[in-house]
């Protein structure tokens, strides 16, 4: 049985059928711009190149009105008015944008001599809200990081539990982008808008995918990712509520733009991208979200039927359609991975996947250690094809079974 | 005469943003063909990081002889300014009177160091400020003005910044590839750049530090560009970036050519109005900039004007084009506030031609003497 010794590296390079590009599978990670989206931002490139804010010339307005639409198209995703999009560099930004935001200004401008200097966020945020919170945290602010249930969902009681007088700002991930969970956000807001609490939303991997609408949810502040939803990178957007009114202070200051609450120049094509995005996203939302679960459900029962003791991580019935999050038991992720260099897959948050630390959401979801690094995320997104999801599971399910050989042959 | 026919364009408005150079589109069309996320260990993972470490290699020779380890990808200049001022955590803030509305407003409480008439930084007054108070500081000058092309003696700055051991930031967005910029010559510390302003997209921007500098990110999350600044990296606009760079280097000697364009501009304004002045000309400056003022005819109302002839020039930085207020920059110099509120900028560019700056001059003089005849039949009545 020594013939089957897998040397990964050397032996693939010379295999021209391995130099194809591989699968992609990381659609969490980041998604291709779809080429609506590129052929509606190239314009905006090369003819229309002025700055949005030179609204004293032709070049000018035509940007700028090039970017109140797309702001209209990114708040009628979520139903939301036109004036409640911030424009940002991406996700992380607006999520620091949000929390800080809101902390700063809330300290510089008490309510009624109310204070409010406290914040509950999940343990298995986005880094970047985990961090934010920490920097807050350094400023004299109380954050809670609450535990979530072994299904990876918040649990209400012990949501409401956490909320005090003090509490500013509760912060919940939409969608989650390493464990795919949708979380209760109609019953997080209804907890929070009565007690005068702000409900902050991290939609970077839920915009697009599922419906959300800052009415309905009661949604105070809303961060969105463009290139998380065929759009593209360095742009995303902050929600920010009008009625009731939700302040911040900026983080970035300067020539005013965004009604003053995010200056710089505004990236006239890139926002014109996400806008274009968000206007696919839409009508295609529903029928796309079918297409992917059936792909995914499918994945999910070929690879089930071949590996033995195969887990699914997070909750099954309420998570993101085209999402997986799977341990295979006693299988390294990361020896797994290089076993399967046709598939580009993760083993979770794209940030962190240099790093060989388990997964603290994996940790936070109760999963061992030895678990945690025993599993990988896999993402299908809108160009992953019924081929394409077949071939994955044959891969994987074949690399398992040698990996599960070899470490069954007593050395 | 003016004709109603299909109108030519004539677009002066560079120092607001310039035209993508086709080097920039087509790194970008490149990179967004094969997407990827950069922080990815996969083979798309791997190619975006390449990308990127290409893209900062560009802005690294953009800069003379800076170590690419220097390069912070940030989303534009605004973004840079605040990582600089705020990052460095410095107790001291010192700006001059003449900074980027996104210099002035990070620190509040900011020191400002005063200006001449010349519009050039007081560099007594800056030795004075630094030694009065030994704090840690950080001293924040740009190269040149984005309103009017001044260029600060940075060698200067730098010399005395590190006499009293401050920090010394130099927001070069408008001097970057209009000049040839040797990191060595500035002696800054921490140099912004922006992308827009050099060809390449807008929406990304480099903090360039010329050596080892712990900075306190601004956004916080993940670990890219070495912690320094969370947030999956804008890779289009990053391969855009560097293509732009690496083309405004090439091709830096086209600015002779825009400087005698400028220069025939001004002498032509000169010769049309004998009254026009030229605000700045006695200080060394970009060779694409002029702000021009004629006293009695508004600056809004000759941008309003030219706009319909299809010239576009600003009233002043593209960011406050639509608040009214007099122009900072021309305040601190001691411009008379009727100066200032007549001052229009014109900016040029590397495709800027001979046939605009007519157009400019014929739609110029039409609307100088339109104002003038008015004028006149008003002190006669």
């Amino acid at each position: 049985m020594t013939s089957i010794v897998i040397e990964p590296r050397p032996r693939l390079s010379s295999d021209p059928a391995v130099n194809t590009p591989p699968i992609y599978l990381d659609n969490q990670s980041t998604t291709q711009v779809d080429p609506r989206v590129l052929e509606a931002m190239l314009p905006y490139f090369t003819e229309h190149y002025g700055n949005p804010h030179s609204t004293s010339h032709a070049y000018g307005r035509i940007a700028a009105d090039a970017i109140e639409n797309a702001r209209g198209e990114v708040a009628a995703l979520i139903h939301a008015d036109p004036r409640e999009i911030v424009f940002t560099s991406g996700a992380t930004e607006a999520n620091n944008l949000a929390i800080k935001g809101a902390a700063h200004f809330a300290r510089a401008h008490p309510h009624h001599g109310q204070v409010r200097d406290h914040i509950v966020a999940l343990q298995t945020e986005h880094k970047c809200v985990l961090e934010s919170c920490k920097e807050l945290e350094g400023e004299g602010f109380a954050v809670t990081y609450l535990p979530v249930e072994p299904n990876g969902l918040v649990s209400l009681d012990v949501l409401e539990a956490a909320l005090s007088e003090r509490t500013l700002l509760v912060s919940v991930m939409a969608a989650h982008n390493e464990i795919g969970v949708i979380q209760p956000l109609a019953e997080i807001g209804a907890l929070c808008r009565p007690r005068g609490v702000l409900f902050h939303t991290d939609a970077a991997q839920a915009f697009g995918k599922i419906q959300l609408d800052v009415q309905a949810m009661k949604i105070d502040l809303m961060s969105i990712s463009g290139h998380k939803i065929y759009g593209p990178k360095g742009v995303g957007a902050l929600y920010i509520r009008r009625r009731p009114r939700v302040r911040l202070l900026p983080l970035i200051d300067g020539g005013g733009q965004e009604r003053g609450l995010r200056s710089g120049t505004l990236p006239t094509p890139l926002c014109v991208g996400l806008g274009r995005a968000a206007a696919i996203a839409g009508p295609e939302m529903v029928e796309e979200s079918e297409r992917l679960r059936r792909l995914r459900d499918g994945l999910l029962r070929n690879l089930a039927r071949r590996v033995p003791g195969l887990r699914v991580n997070g909750e099954v019935e309420q998570r993101l359609p085209g999402s997986l999050n799977l341990s295979f038991p006693e299988i390294p992720a990361l020896t797994l991975i290089e076993a399967v260099p046709s598939i580009a897959i993760s083993t979770g948050s794209a940030c962190t996947s240099a790093s060989a630390e388990p997964s603290y959401v994996l940790r936070a979801l109760g999963l061992p250690d030895a678990l945690a690094n025993a599993s990988i995320r896999i993402g299908l997104g809108r160009f992953t094809t019924a081929a394409e999801v077949d071939f994955a599971a044959d891969a994987l399910a074949a690399a398992v079974s040698r990996l599960t050989e070899q470490r069954d042959i007593p050395t | 005469m003016r004709r109603m026919m299909a109108q030519a364009e004539s677009y002066l408005d560079w120092n607001a943003t310039a035209p993508l150079r086709p080097e920039a589109a087509a790194a970008m069309t490149e990179t967004l063909g094969r997407w990827g996320n950069p922080s990815s260990v996969h083979r798309r993972g791997r190619a975006a990081r390449q990308t990127i470490e290409r893209a900062r290699e560009a802005i690294a020779a953009l800069l003379g002889d800076t170590d690419p380890g220097g390069v912070v990808f940030v989303s534009g200049g605004t973004e840079a300014n605040h990582l600089a001022l705020l990052g460095a955590c410095r107790e001291r803030v010192l700006v001059s009177a003449v900074e980027h509305d996104s210099v002035r407003a990070v620190v509040p409480t900011a020191e400002i160091i005063p200006v001449g008439p010349d519009g050039l930084v007081t560099l007594d007054l800056l030795d004075r400020l630094l030694s009065a108070d030994r704090r840690p500081a950080l001293v924040s000058v740009m190269y040149a003005n984005n309103e009017t092309g001044i260029i600060q003696p940075v060698a200067k700055i730098a010399a005395i910044a590190r006499r009293h051991d401050a920090l010394f930031h130099c927001d070069a967005v408008q001097a970057a590839g209009k000049l040839s910029l040797e990191a060595g010559a500035i002696g800054a510390d921490l140099i912004t750049m922006s992308a827009h302003k050099i060809g390449g997209p807008s929406g990304i921007g480099a903090l360039v530090m010329t050596r080892q500098i712990d900075l306190a990110p601004l956004l916080r999350g993940g670990g890219q560009e070495y912690r320094r600044r969370a947030g999956t990296e804008n890779l289009p606009g990053i391969a855009g970036f560097g293509a732009a760079a690496a083309a405004a280097a090439r091709e830096i000697s086209v600015y002779d050519r825009v400087a005698e364009l400028r220069d025939r501009l001004e002498m032509e304004i000169a010769a049309i109005a004998p009254e026009a002045v030229v605000l700045g000309a006695a200080a060394p400056r970009l060779p694409n900039t002029s702000a021009i003022a004629v006293p009695g005819i508004a600056a809004e109302t000759q941008v309003v004007a030219l706009d319909l002839d299809g010239v576009m020039v600003s009233a002043g930085a593209a960011c406050s084009s639509g608040k009214v207020g007099p122009s900072h920059v021309l305040a601190a110099m001691q411009v008379d506030p009727e100066i200032a509120a007549s001052t229009i900028r014109v900016s040029l560019g590397w495709s800027s031609s001979e046939a605009e700056i007519a157009h400019f001059l014929r739609a110029w003089s039409f609307l100088y003497r339109r104002r003038r005849s008015v004028a006149e039949r008003a002190r006669a009545a």
